[in-house]
């Protein structure tokens, strides 16, 4: 299978690869996909305020999901939360000129980012609970 | 050292320098009709043609007699299995044969069951391997049929055919072994071994692509075809065709090379898989073996690499030439028959590897290998979430809850 050049570059220098503190307040986590399918995407992100400032994910998948989830972290960095949802699958399906076979690789990404802000918010509500409770 | 590094002999191998030099003559000037009787382009060729079926019959043995030339390993498979389920269909309708076999075999039998024959479908070990014991635990009187390969051409496992086979005469039941990776890389004796019908390929042992040839025994017990291409009458009536004298003229070549170079060409083999092997195992941790660790081809290796998915792999060893476990033509994954047939994880069959080392395969080769694979797979294991869970977190993977798979 041939494949787009951005995809390569992600694949060979994938950006923001790491852990963020899974614990920490400022922190939310998404997991999405499943082993047995080929793909599991970890993206994570560092929320201060209502701005993300800091990205990371790790990737078990095709080349093209490395690509889709790498492509992510570079885009919600800088971004407020609401702008971060609003990314949609088909933005980085035309990106990384992704085939049609590696679509859901794209929407794996989209539901990541999905995830890990609504892991995010979910926190600050226990917090924010817990804060009135006292 | 040229890139890519070719690492897919199972697949196919280049024709050696020597079979092509065979070869040449009956293009351009050796040119005649295997069957005309009248004239010397005819003799010649011929000629070739006996010589060619004597090394063919000897690096099984056979006799030459023995020896039905077709058009590879896919050919005679068809030729031998609706050939003997058309000849002897009376006395039975049973077939055995394994869930590990190649496609040509498999899609065969399923083609004789649309024809009212009844298929067991073995299922070999963990390892790939099948044992008289299984064959024996299938058979039943109407079977009239044991089609089990001699060794597997994705995970290299040789299976017990002495065995298979002399339980097969015991029983007076046909057996026939596709050796398409056996012959010319390990010892085959069709008489000890006690095989009916036995088939190979050109390409597969440094001859030429579409030929290849079907062994018929002629005694105890005389095996007898109907024919699946109607013409005129080539081969004593088993495979009517004009004969490809040059490609016949290079697998007879190629036959007597392996069989010359058979023992210092497996050793050779041996130890480069070994050191690809070890060097690989000496990096990284949770690799796994699939086939055989005794029963092995000289020249193939099948590694699986837990935590890193098979694609990306591959694009990581983009410098080799060699083949996956599984086929990502698609949303959904298929790992191969086989390594599901071993009951190989779906997860580890994605990220499995066949490594096909031959004949002119270097030991920089297989340094440079083991280097661009230990490197990938180190790579994506540090992005993979996978390998954080199990080794950084010691989760248990089969207990978590995943969302959203596809
Ligand atoms: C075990 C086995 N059987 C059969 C075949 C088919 O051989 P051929 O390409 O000569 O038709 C192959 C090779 O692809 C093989 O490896």
């Amino acid at each position: 299978m041939a494949y787009s050049d951005k995809v390569l570059d992600h694949y060979n220098n994938p950006r923001n690869v790491g852990a963020l503190d899974k614990k920490s307040e400022n922190v939310g986590t998404g997991v999405v996909g499943a082993p047995e399918c080929g793909d599991v995407m970890k993206l994570q992100i560092e929320v201060d305020g209502d701005r993300i400032v800091d990205a990371k994910f790790k990737t078990f998948g095709c080349g093209s999901a490395i690509a889709s989830s790498s492509l992510a972290t570079e885009w919600v960095k800088g971004k407020t939360l609401d702008e971060a949802l609003s990314i949609s699958n088909t933005e980085i399906v035309q990106e990384l000129s992704l085939p049609p076979v590696k679509i859901h690789c794209s929407v794996l990404a989209e539901d990541a980012i999905k995830a890990a802000v609504n892991d995010f918010k979910a926190k600050r509500a226990t917090t924010a609970q817990e804060q009135s409770a006292k | 050292m040229q890139l890519p590094i070719y690492m897919d002999y199972q697949a196919t191998t280049p024709v050696d320098p020597r079979v092509l030099e065979a070869m040449l003559p009956f293009f351009t000037q050796a040119y005649g009709n295997a069957a005309s009787r009248n004239h010397a382009f005819g003799w010649k060729a011929e000629e070739a043609v006996d010589a060619a079926r004597e090394a063919c019959a000897s690096i099984i043995g056979a006799s030459s007699k023995e020896i039905v030339f077709t058009s590879g390993s896919t050919e005679a498979i068809n030729l031998a299995m609706k050939g003997v389920a058309e000849m002897y269909g009376h006395k039975g309708k049973h077939v055995i044969t394994s869930l590990a076999e190649h496609k040509a075999v498999l899609d065969t039998a399923k083609h004789l069951e649309k024809q009212g024959f009844e298929v067991t479908y073995l299922k070999p070990d963990k390892n790939g391997r099948t044992t008289a014991a299984d064959v024996a635990a299938a058979l039943r009187e109407d079977t009239i049929l044991v089609s089990i390969m001699w060794a597997n051409n994705e995970v290299g496992t040789v299976n017990d055919v002495r065995g298979i086979g002399e339980l097969c005469h015991e029983k007076g039941v046909l057996f026939f072994t596709d050796a398409t990776q056996a012959v010319g890389k390990i010892p085959v004796d069709v008489a000890a071994d006690h095989v009916d019908l036995l088939c190979f390929s050109g390409h597969k042992i440094y001859g030429p692509k579409g030929v290849g040839a079907l062994y018929v025994r002629r005694r105890n017990p005389r095996v007898r075809l109907v024919a699946q291409m109607d013409g005129g009458g080539h081969e004593r009536g088993m495979r009517s065709g004009t004969l490809n004298v040059p490609g016949i003229a290079g697998l007879g070549e190629a036959c007597r090379l392996a069989q010359a170079e058979l023992e210092t060409e497996a050793a050779r083999a041996i130890a480069l898989r070994e050191r690809l092997q070890q060097k690989i195992e000496a990096e990284l941790d949770f690799v796994h073996l699939n086939g055989d660790a005794e029963h092995r081809l000289p020249g193939c290796l099948n590694l699986s690499f837990n935590f890193v998915e098979g694609e990306s792999l591959l694009m990581g060893v983009k410098d080799l030439a060699v083949s996956s476990g599984s086929a990502c033509t698609s949303a959904s994954l298929e790992p191969s028959h086989v390594l599901r047939s071993m009951d190989v994880g779906d997860d580890l069959a994605h990220s499995s590897i066949r490594f096909g080392l031959g004949r002119f395969t270097t030991e920089e080769e297989v340094d440079f290998a083991a280097r661009q694979v230990i490197d990938t797979v180190k790579r994506l294991r540090e992005m993979s979430p996978l390998y954080e869970m199990v080794v950084e977190e010691g989760i248990d993977l089969s207990t978590v809850n995943w969302q959203g798979g596809h």
